[in-house]
This record gives structure tokens, sequence and C-alpha cells, in this order.
């Protein structure tokens, strides 16, 4: 059937002679077809679930889910490789008696079938994986990217909990408008939300990566950049600059925690009415600053939105300001 | 050019592009300021610390006169131009900020507020502050902090029309205009812990975040906590 079959007939020993033929591509297949099957079934069960980022977000456990997939296509494909090369390496090696010259004569002949099923299989893998990967970023809501100041993949919950995160050589400071605007270096976050971060930048490029929560969005200067996701599960998580920004780059992450509804309305309400005295003092709460590029100074750009969006509403309370301004 | 003269050429620039190589980073690694030690003190005893920040370092201190400096007093007395200080773990560390720079509106207000500190407070010139406006009075002209322990001070800046402002480190008072703050926190197990200043001071530079901000031994250094 194939040049791999055609090539090889009984004599040396090891091959299994059949009708004076040996079916290596019926070995080889049957090989890989076990071992993937065993492999893959062995990592979904035994890796699978510890797979990063985790499980504390929406898009965390989405983004595992679409890991362990890629994976569990990927395997195969290797180890179809390394099948192939230890059959080999094993079967046509020099050294055995009797293994024709593997150069020249029906041996080197192309195969249609072989040519034709790579072809195919490959276009199904690289095609499906692009439609599955464009599926998963529409439904998972822009899976935890950044998708710029007006996000097309927007989550259908009607009460989100904006976070403003700023970043700053060499710092993220966090503004929460629906709670008086407060700015602090601390992230907490509810569980069971819907949250909506804001990111920007007040000089160069940094990257906010909040790794567990598998969000990464890059802060821009005069840019606002936004990314949801949903909470699930409480717990710590790191939060990271992921672009080279300086020499206090590798010293630009903080912790963050993800806590209870009841405990973060507390921390938040305590928060803002220990800032209170700080927070009169800031400029009103908006989606990009506008820093001066040859000083200190700098000043926002007030939207004059209240409440900021019509969604972004978590903590809001009507009649009240959504920021200092 | 025969095989072997080629092969020679082309050796012979190798070595000059790995020979600068490793002449960039040696020379970017190597040099970097003392550590200057407060850990003399009897155990639990607090230890005082005092630095002063300046405008323009001046023509004593290397080869950037003009650029905006911490200096630190060391346990001799003597004005040390290292940002590198070595304390101990556990021990309440009293704090006292010459500020001898003027400022300006902070960039972000937050640093405005005393984070971390004891009571989250601070005495400048011996009143308590707790957040500074920097966009009244002289603003800002540091700030002095270690966010990975959350301390933050904002070092309220000098009057900049006054006749007797420094030029020069180490500067003094009463000879020229100055805020004394001081401030205290306790310190957290050994540890490295880096600090710094967050008000882009370095004029000149991109967004005033170079040169003196992004050169360890002026505006920027170390926390070295030992047990």
């Amino acid at each position: 059937m194939t040049a791999v079959e055609g090539n090889t007939t009984a004599g040396p020993s090891g091959d299994a002679p059949n009708g004076g033929r040996t079916r290596h591509m019926t070995r080889m297949v049957a090989i890989w077809l076990i071992l993937s099957a065993v492999l893959d079934a062995l990592f979904w069960i035994l890796v699978g679930p510890h797979v990063p980022p985790g499980t504390m977000t929406n898009s965390a456990s989405e983004n595992q889910f679409d890991f362990n997939v890629l994976f569990l296509i990927a395997l195969p494909v290797l180890i179809g490789v390394w099948t192939y090369m230890a059959y080999c390496l094993i079967i046509w090696r020099a050294s055995r008696k009797g293994v024709p010259d593997p150069v020249g004569g029906p041996a080197a002949r192309s195969s249609l079938g072989v040519q034709v099923g790579w072809i195919a299989t490959t276009s199904v893998i690289v095609i499906g994986l692009f439609v599955f990967g464009t599926v998963r970023l529409v439904t998972g809501n822009g899976s935890g990217g950044g998708q710029g100041p007006n996000p097309i993949w927007t989550p259908t919950s009607a009460h989100i909990l904006p976070v403003q995160v700023i970043g700053q050589q060499w710092k993220w400071t966090y503004r929460y408008p629906t709670f008086g605007g407060f700015e602090t270096t601390q992230l907490i976050l509810p569980n069971d939300t819907t949250i909506a971060f804001h990111v920007t930048s007040l000089d160069v490029i940094h990257s906010f990566w909040a790794y567990q929560l598998s969000i990464k969005a890059d802060a821009n200067p005069q840019q606002e950049n936004t990314a949801f996701t949903t909470t699930r599960e409480t717990g710590s998580f790191t939060v990271r600059c992921n672009e080279l920004c300086g020499i206090w780059h590798g010293a630009m992450f903080n912790y963050g925690k993800v806590v209870s509804k009841d405990a973060f309305e507390a921390w938040a309400q305590a928060t803002e009415a220990a800032t209170a005295s700080n927070t009169r003092l800031l400029p009103p709460y908006a989606p990009t600053y506008v820093p001066d590029a040859n000083g200190a100074d700098g000043g926002y750009y007030p939207d004059n939105v209240d409440p900021y969006s019509n969604s972004e509403v978590y903590g809001y309370t009507p009649g009240k300001p959504t920021s200092n301004g | 050019m025969s095989f072997g003269g080629r092969l020679s050429v082309v050796l012979g620039l190798l070595i000059v592009v790995i020979g600068f190589a490793v002449w960039g980073v040696v020379g970017f690694l190597l040099p970097q300021p003392a550590t200057v030690a407060f850990t003399s003190a009897a155990p639990g005893a607090p230890v005082d610390l005092t630095v002063q920040t300046v405008g323009s370092i001046g023509n004593g201190y290397g080869n950037h006169p003009t650029w905006v400096s911490y200096l630190v007093k060391d346990q001799q007395g003597q004005w040390i131009h290292s940002t590198i200080w070595q304390v101990p773990a556990h021990t309440r560390i009293n704090l006292t900020v010459q500020q001898f720079d003027s400022g300006s509106p902070l960039r972000n207000q937050q640093w405005g507020r005393v984070q971390g500190m004891t009571g989250n407070v601070m005495t400048l010139n011996g009143k308590p502050v707790k957040v500074y406006d920097s966009n009244t009075g002289n603003g800002v002209g540091h700030t002095f902090t270690i966010h990975t322990l959350g301390i933050s001070i904002p070092l309220v800046g000098v009057d900049p029309n006054a006749s007797n402002i420094c030029s020069q480190a180490p500067c003094s008072a009463p000879g020229s205009v100055v805020n004394t703050i001081k401030a205290s926190f306790v310190t957290p197990g050994p540890g490295n812990y880096s600090w710094q200043c967050f008000v882009p001071c370095g004029l000149g530079w991109l967004f005033g975040n170079g040169g003196p901000m992004s050169t360890l031994g002026y505006m920027g250094g170390f926390l070295d906590v030992v047990s």
C-alpha cells in the first residue's frame, strides 16, 4: 500500500511476515493509537486539573480547558513522530541483517495515500484550532485579554464591578470608581462577581498580568484597555508587570485577593473611609491619564459619566457620586 | 582572500563583538553603591536612619554632578552617597529625611498619603501629616517608598525661590532651607527590599524616570534587612 510497507519482505529476524509482507504501517499506527489514547487519558485525568492558570475565575477555567485541549491534540502528534522515529531506529537500523538499502528503488517512491493523509490531517488540525480558538475567544468575553477602550465581547452580567488599574514606574495602583473613586495599592475583589478591569498607564507601556485570574492587558499611556473576568473561587493571586519597563520592572508586582462579597464590601467601605482625605485630592475618575513627558506633573481627562457605564454598577449607590468628582 | 584569511577575519570580529558585550554587561552589573550598615545597635533597640535628598549631588560624588540623589548618614555621622542600607530585622526604624529639594504637584496624588508608617503618620517640621496635598504649597519633591512593604511617605519640597536653597551635596541646615520629615516603621524578616522615589524627578529624561531614577545609588536602592 505504501512505500513503508512496500519496501520490506519477510526476512530479517524480528519482522513478522504476513503473506510475505510485513505490515509496518499497521504496526506503527497501532502503537501510535494505543500510546496516544493512554497518554492523553492519563494527562486529562492526572495533569489537566492542575494546569495553570487554575480555576480561580471563569477565564482561568476556560484557558485551562483550552490549554488541555491543545495538549491533547499536540501529544498524539508528538507521539506519532517519536513512534515513527523509534520504529525506524529499531526495525530498519543498518546493523540488522537482511534490511534492504532504504535509498532508491521502490522504497523511495512517494505514497499518495500518505501525502493526502498528512495534508488532510494537518489541515483539519490547524483549521479546527483556528475555529476552536475563535469560538473560545468570543464566548469567553475576550478570554481575559485586553480588548481596548471599546470591547466587542462583553459579559452579560448587569452588575459588574469596575476596577481601574493604573500602571506607573514601578507600581500598580487601583481605583474603585463605584466606591467613591478611592485609589489604593491593594487589589481586593469579591467572589462570584464579574469584574471589568480598565487598564491604563501614567508613563510608559506596562502590562497588567493577574496570573491566577487569567487576565492580561497592556497598560498604555493615554489608552484604556478593558478586560473582563468573573471570579469563581476565593484566594490569593499574583499581579506582575509583563512588559519590560525599566530598572524596577522586576519589583513591579503585588498580591491580590478574591474574598467573599461581604468581606469585599466591608473592605471597600473601610478603605473608602480611610482614604477619603486623599481621595478628595485625586482628580475625578477618568479612563485615561495624560502625563507630562518633561516633568512630574500631569492631569486626568474626566469623562463626567456617572455611573461609569450602565452595567458597571457594583457598589454604586444611586445619588452618590461614583468618584470624587 | 583565502579560506583561512576569511575565517580569521570572522573570528576576529566575533571576538571584538563578544568583548564589547562582556564589557557592557560587566560595566552595567559591577558598579553599585556600598552597603551602609546600621546593625551595631543592641538587639531590639530602635535604629536611627537619617537621609537627605538633594536637587543635585554636586562634584564630590561621581560622574553625574547634576543628578538628584539621596545620601545617607552613616553611624559615624558621615554623609555617604549610597542607597543600600543594612538594618536589623523586626526592629523599629526611626527615619529622618532632610529634604533640600524643591517640589511640584504629584503625577499621582496617591503618593501624597503616608502609608505603612507607624500610625500612618509622619511629621513635617514637627507637625503631624497623614496626607499632603501636592497641589498646594511647594508640592512634593520626592517620596520614600518601599512598595513591597506598603511603606510610602511624601517628601515635601522646599521653597524653590529661597535664597539659601542647597545646590550641592552634602547639604546642611540651617545654612540651607530644608524640610525635616520624620516617621517610623518596623522592619520585617530578613530580605532585600527595593525602595524608590515615586516622583519622576529625572528631569530631562522621558517621563522623568530615566537617569537618577533608573540608576542604583541615586533615587532608588535596597533595604537590606538582616537577622
